[in-house]
């Protein structure tokens, strides 16, 4: 299916305003987290999601608590969408043990078990056969959860991904493999990567349903996202969802590279005049879903918010250096009543 | 003689094999960026262009196979991971085929393949970003290891590698390649299998790889100060390894400590310690010690890195522990 551009309207106004408030917050966040990586406060490498909210925010806005989400190194905007909490993860970033990893992963490796997210990997494709599993976890146990596994277009390189969309197609999981093509892999474009760049199409191949979005429509995102999950639930097996984005900043860190030689100013601009958010909020005002005045309260509301991150993160203690090897193994099980022992 | 940064080290070397034979190309993640893979391999497509300096996708598995199907051929491809944490997707066709082949084969078909990999860690690049995995490699029959610690080894034993019949791990470290030393203009090569005694003494005996080698120099001189004449061996390869050097200075020494920036279990360490033990156990007095990373993923924390990463001062106290 080429990009839909049907204008769309089924979304209640609530779950509307909502995703804009996510996706400001996952902004807002980011472009601090820049700042404290350009002043070197914070050290870990980090890959920021500026440019490509609607696609966090679009697709976690359809899940509900108990579904799966499966992150990579550019985790922050995953995590923050599916309602991760932003002290824990400032806390991660400057390595304190109040972290949401107590200071042992940083950015590539954050996690909220309890809410669904299990955590982020700095391999590529790390983590789309972990949410195969997830699904398969569910199918088992005849739950009607989905997994989502977040990846981005050079993932679909490794042969693990093509492996992964088999398997769960061929055992009708329930997994959403949500690619966000942002025409990078590092230093390169996709053109040098892929010989078929129309990702989507890959579905076809697994008999899968696979679709192409525009990734910074948020409301197209929640409306696809919305299908493939009901899709899953009712055990109808995976979708691939390609949707189609750009990062503001260069791989990683807060710079915008495009001194590099691999992108130009003019593409970096194009995009960033296709602002998921600012599209978003238009769309709200336009439809009086969301006032001037609202907008003025969330925005401040958000500051705050960082501002209380930064003092949570700040107060919180370093790790101990006898505690290194705390966390290399969990503890065990009580097996006293697992039946004879032999 | 002319001086040269590790990094140039190995960049020359790559201009010089690449230039001088056909069958010699390069192929790996980031090999035409414009980090070019920590300036390794700079100037490269510009003089070689990008049928033999080929920039690939992230298909570790794939690549390395496919360098390995054309080594099958009679050329000699260099392989790049840009970090040994990626290089376990690429650990079925480097175990299961390219160490296998030869063997396998009844010895008809042979893999000439430099497969390089690159360790970089620290900078809070936590448990996926930093690991050293040369005991793995070391542990398959049918792959050589080296691990320069200086420039001069680094452009020798890349160039043995790139010419030795067989699959050949080069290993090297990003904390070494701000170093210069010494390093001839010319091609020449340092032979595969063979250590190098980098400071005689008579007190003890300190084997070290790559960058722990650079570490051991440095205990090695605190130790003097203290009294304490340090042997170092810098031992260059890991397969083959050279014994008779480490046993004739053991059989001086009596006493022996290994350093290995990488885990424990199952490491390098724990290997040169048991063919110690073997053979030569009448000359030791006292217990082997190995200086290694702890049996614990690298931490993200800088607090913790600072724990977890050894250093000078781990040798010189192990040391004194013996005497
Ligand atoms: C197995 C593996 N190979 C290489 C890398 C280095 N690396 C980190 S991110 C990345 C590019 C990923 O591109 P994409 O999947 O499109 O995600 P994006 O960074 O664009 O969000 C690469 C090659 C890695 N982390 N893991
Ligand atoms: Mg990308």
């Amino acid at each position: 299916m080429p990009i839909n551009k049907k204008p769309h309207n089924n979304i209640s106004p609530a779950v509307l305003k909502k995703m804009y408030i996510t996706m400001l917050r996952i902004r807002r966040v980011e472009e601090k987290i820049g700042e404290l990586v350009r002043a070197k406060e914070i050290i870990c490498p980090c890959h920021l999601y500026i440019g490509q909210e609607a696609i966090a925010t679009g697709v976690c806005s359809a899940l509900r608590k108990e579904d799966y989400v499966f992150s990579t190194h550019r985790s922050h905007g995953h995590y923050i969408a599916k309602g991760g909490d932003i002290n824990t993860l400032m806390a991660e970033l400057y390595g304190k043990i109040t972290g949401c990893s107590k200071g042992r992963g940083g950015s590539m490796h954050i996690t909220s078990p309890d809410i669904g997210f299990p955590g982020s990997s700095a391999i590529v494709t790390g983590t789309i056969p972990l949410a195969v599993g997830v699904g398969l976890s569910f199918h088992i146990r005849e739950k009607d959860n989905v997994a989502v596994a977040f990846f981005g277009d050079g993932a679909t390189n490794e042969g693990a991904f093509y492996e992964s969309l088999n398997f769960a197609a061929l055992k009708k999981l329930p997994v959403i493999f949500v690619c966000e093509n942002n025409l990078y892999s590092t230093h390169m474009n996709i053109s040098k990567c892929l010989s078929d760049t129309r990702i989507y199409k890959k579905a076809e191949a697994f008999k899968m349903p696979g679709v192409c979005i525009d990734g910074n429509d948020t409301i197209k995102v929640f409306e696809q996202a919305k299908k493939a999950i009901d899709f899953a639930r009712e055990g109808k097996g995976p979708s691939l969802l390609e949707c189609l984005t750009y990062r503001w900043r260069g791989h990683v860190g807060p710079n915008i590279d495009v001194d590099k030689g691999l992108r130009s100013e003019k593409e970096l601009k194009s995009w960033m005049a296709k602002c998921p958010i600012k599209r978003l909020e238009a769309f709200l005002m336009k439809q009086d879903i969301l006032s001037k005045s609202e907008k003025e309260k969330i925005s401040k509301q958000i500051n705050k918010e960082i501002e209380e991150s930064l003092a949570f993160a700040e107060k919180g203690s370093f790790p101990k250096a006898n505690e290194l090897h705390k966390y290399v193994f969990a503890k065990d099980l009580d097996t006293k009543n697992l039946g004879k022992r032999i | 003689m002319r001086k040269l940064s590790y990094v140039k080290a190995i960049n020359e070397a790559l201009h010089q094999t690449i230039e001088k034979d056909k069958n010699v190309f390069l192929i790996g993640q980031g090999v035409i960026s414009p980090w070019y893979v920590g300036a390794t391999t700079v100037g490269l497509v510009d003089k070689f262009g990008e049928n033999r300096i080929i920039d690939t996708p992230v298909s570790e598995s794939g690549i390395t196979g496919a360098a390995a199907g054309a080594a099958l051929t009679g050329m000699r491809p260099i392989v790049m991971h840009p970090r040994m944490d990626f290089m376990y997707y690429a650990m079925d066709q480097i175990a299961n085929q390219i160490a296998n082949w030869h063997y396998m084969f009844g010895g008809q078909v042979n893999v000439p393949m430099t497969i390089w990999g690159i360790i970089n860690r620290g900078g809070e690049q936590a448990a996926q970003h930093s690991q050293a995995i040369q005991a793995m490699f070391t542990h398959i029959p049918g792959l050589k290891v080296v691990m320069p610690s200086n420039p001069y080894d680094a452009k020798g034993l890349l160039i043995s590698a790139i010419y030795d019949n067989n699959p050949v791990v080069f290993i090297d470290d990003r904390w070494l390649y701000e170093i210069t030393g010494d390093v001839p203009k010319e091609m020449y090569t340092v032979p595969i299998g063979k250590g190098a005694i980098r400071k005689k003494g008579k007190d003890v005996t300190i084997v070290a790889t790559s960058w722990m080698v650079q570490k051991a120099i440095e205990a090695g001189s605190i130790l003097q100060k203290d009294g304490i004449d340090a042997e170092i061996i810098d031992i260059r390869t890991l397969k083959p390894l050279d014994e008779t050097l480490i046993f004739k200075s053991v059989k001086k020494t009596g006493r022996l400590v290994v350093a290995d920036a990488a885990w424990k279990t199952c490491g390098v360490a724990g290997e040169i310690s048991a063919l110690v033990t073997e053979n030569i156990f009448q000359s030791l007095k006292a217990p082997i010690k190995r200086v290694t990373l702890p049996d614990t993923p690298a931490p993200m924390s800088s607090v913790l890195e600072k724990a977890y990463y050894i250093d000078a001062d781990n040798i010189v106290k192990t040391v004194k522990s013996l005497i």
